[in-house]
């Protein structure tokens, strides 16, 4: 009878109490997992410290008057982000809308037994590779690209339906349309990812049920398998919405820079991101404070809106098994 | 084992390398000691301070000269801080500033360029004359589209389109801004009851924000139906079209060199021994109304000769054959009278070291 581990042990028997060294190696391994814990969630006690530190002149200065004041001018030292906190939220949502509706189409498509799986899985990366482009190129193809192509159809639509104050204005380069449909494409991969993961997750004898009962592929699709999986592609247009909240270098070239609260799509905008980016180089020691708080309302929102997107994947998957 | 060694003493002949070469090249550093000389400041000037430096490179190789684009306000602060060597500011220094610097200061007039303002309107056939009632109230505001009535009662000819006016204004403190605003205030008394003169001012809130010359000639040059302030040489770089301006005396006037020098010959008697000056709203038939200067902020003493004096060198040749540069890049060459006074004010400096 063979005994591969023999060569390892002195005995005969494989069986013996850990060796010092394996009892050393074991609480070195969990002494350095526990400091990295410790290590990971210090980094963000200090991180939100800091700024919270950083931003509390100016909170216990103005309290909420920053975060409801609209305008922003350093030279009178008026700071007010609603500007921005209406441009993060409106351009996210309208982003989170489009790349939505073409995220859950597209993890429809590729795992309700559209495509051949193997098919499948390489149109799967190449939506995958969108979210290694760089947020400068988007920015630039944002510019070049985007822009120029939908000017001569918002220009259309300011004339012909003007009175509708989504359309209200012109669209003259950067804006509130391109920046958000520049967004979409950003959190693409993320909701389609996610949500193809959360269709995968619904068990084959649910779909094979539903089948048994007569239904019709469609039927499948839209009453049973999205339903199963809704939590889960809820999730991730959470977590889409997340990513969109604070991305910066794209909106920074697309938004426009404009502190003013518009319901049109065409005109400028702010965000916070892109205001925190384009403020902080020039910024004097009472504008810091501000940005400050600025970047404290930021991480906030981004926070919940993460947090909230981690629990109902969570809850989603338990939900499954 | 043998192979070890082999690999033992080839690292350490690398090593014994790298130690050598760094070695020579901090005594070469000791034994030629090239000043490298650093300022800071402007962006309006920006473009031409790095042509001087380029071609002095050929005049003087020795002399190493960096200048950071970081914008008049920090320009100054910097100075002040004595961080730099050098500053440059489209902002003359103000006398408390000038108490202030800790090495004392001296202010060099070396070049002068016209605000203008850019558009970019496709399609129209003709160019924009706006006279000073229009382009104040547009810059207020209140004018919002293209097509008013009273910017089409200037041009009638113009086939103005009904599109919403955006204002591209600096985000960073600016002597443009303050250029610009401190004409306005000249000219309307709602623009000096109202935002008044800084390097920062307050805009509509439509307006579009974009830091430097260089972002808001970008971001006119990418908005269609936008309209925004920058220096000359930078409309002139992106190839913007700009607006006649009216002057003080009722003409319409199309920035270009020759106006520009014809507004400073103009206005030469207004220059102050000390350079600091500032024109709002210039005289004559032929001037640009929307003018500016820059300056090189200089120590009144440099504690360290040998930058002091290479500094004054190539101040000198950039007030000399420098100029020969200025009108290429768009900036307005200094008629002989004025670099005749900077260079006076240029030997002010001293550059042996203070008792």
């Amino acid at each position: 009878m063979k005994k591969p581990f023999l060569h390892n042990v002195e005995t005969d028997s494989i069986c013996q109490p850990p060796s010092p060294s394996v009892i050393f190696v074991d609480r070195a391994f969990r002494m350095l997992a526990r400091l990295g814990v410790i290590l990971v969630f210090s980094l963000i006690v200090v991180l939100v410290l800091e700024i919270g530190i950083k931003a509390l002149p100016s909170i216990q200065k103005s309290g909420l008057d920053v975060i409801t004041g609209t305008v922003w001018d350093v030279g009178q030292q008026k700071f007010g982000i609603l500007p921005a906190i209406w441009g993060t939220l409106y351009s996210s949502l309208i982003a989170l809308f489009v790349g939505g509706f073409f995220g859950i189409s597209m993890a429809i498509f590729l795992t309700q037994d559209f495509l051949h799986p193997r098919l499948a899985a390489i149109f799967r990366a190449i939506v995958e590779l969108l979210a290694a482009i760089p947020s400068v190129v988007y920015g630039l193809w944002g510019i070049f690209v985007v822009i120029p192509a939908i000017r001569p159809l918002t220009d259309e639509l300011n004339e012909s339906l003007g009175w509708i104050p989504f359309f209200s204005s012109t669209l003259s380069g950067p804006g509130l349309l391109p920046a958000a449909l520049v967004l979409a494409i950003m959190i693409l991969p993320t909701i389609a990812a996610v949500s193809q993961d959360a269709l995968r997750a619904v068990p084959l004898r649910t779909k094979q049920a539903a089948y048994g009962m007569g239904t019709t592929h469609w039927e499948a699709i839209l009453k049973v398998m999205v339903p199963t999986a809704a939590t889960g592609i809820f999730g991730s247009l959470v977590l889409g919405l997340g990513r969109a909240l604070g991305e910066t270098m794209a909106l920074a070239m697309l938004i426009g820079n404009s502190n003013q609260i518009s319901l049109s799509l065409f005109a400028p905008a702010n965000t916070l991101a892109a205001m925190l980016a384009l403020n902080f180089p020039e910024a004097g020691p009472s504008e810091i404070e501000v940005l400050m708080y600025a970047a404290l309302v930021l991480m906030l929102i981004t926070l919940v809106v993460n947090v909230l997107g981690s629990m109902i994947i969570t809850y989603a998957q338990r939900g499954m098994k | 084992m043998k192979l070890q060694t082999g690999v033992r003493i080839g690292v350490s002949g690398v090593i014994l390398a790298i130690a050598l070469l760094v070695t020579s090249a901090i005594q070469a550093q000791n034994d030629i000691n090239p000043p490298v000389l650093n300022g800071a400041g402007a962006t309006f000037p920006a473009p031409l301070y790095k042509k001087w430096i380029a071609a002095y490179k050929e005049v003087d190789p020795g002399t190493t000269i960096k200048y950071a684009v970081v914008g008049s306000g920090e320009g100054i602060k910097r100075f002040l801080d004595d961080t730099v060597d050098f500053g440059a500011s489209d902002v003359p220094l103000t006398d408390f500033q000038i108490a202030s610097a800790p090495h004392g200061a001296i202010t060099v007039l070396v070049t002068a360029g016209m605000v203008v303002l850019a558009y970019n309107l496709p399609g129209l056939n003709g160019v924009l004359k706006l006279n000073r009632d229009t382009y104040s109230a547009l810059l207020r505001g209140e004018i919002t589209r293209w097509n008013d009535a009273r910017i089409q009662a200037i041009n009638p000819r113009l086939n103005l389109p009904d599109r919403e006016i955006r204002l591209v204004v600096r985000k960073d403190s600016s002597g443009t801004t303050f250029v610009l605003s401190s004409h306005l205030s000249a000219i309307s008394p709602e623009w000096r009851d109202g935002p008044g003169i800084g390097k920062r001012v307050s805009w509509p809130e439509n307006a579009m924000f974009a830091p430097g010359n260089e972002g808001v000639a970008a971001l006119v040059q990418r908005s269609v139906g936008s309209i925004g302030y920058v220096e000359y040489s930078f409309a002139k770089l992106l190839d913007l079209k700009t607006a006649h301006l009216e002057n003080k005396e009722g003409h319409f006037i199309a920035p270009d060199d020759h106006v520009g020098i014809a507004t400073l010959t103009a206005n030469i008697e207004q220059i102050p021994a000390d350079m600091r000056i500032h024109i709002p709203d210039p005289a004559g038939t032929d001037t640009y109304p929307l003018i500016s200067f820059t300056w090189l902020l200089l120590k009144k003493h440099y504690p360290d000769g040998v930058k002091g004096t290479s500094l004054k060198r190539f101040i000198t040749w950039c007030l000399g054959e420098g100029q020969s540069l200025s009108s290429a890049l768009g900036y307005i060459r200094l008629p002989d009278e004025i670099a005749k006074r900077s260079n006076k004010a240029l030997a002010t400096v001293q550059t042996t070291p203070a008792p």
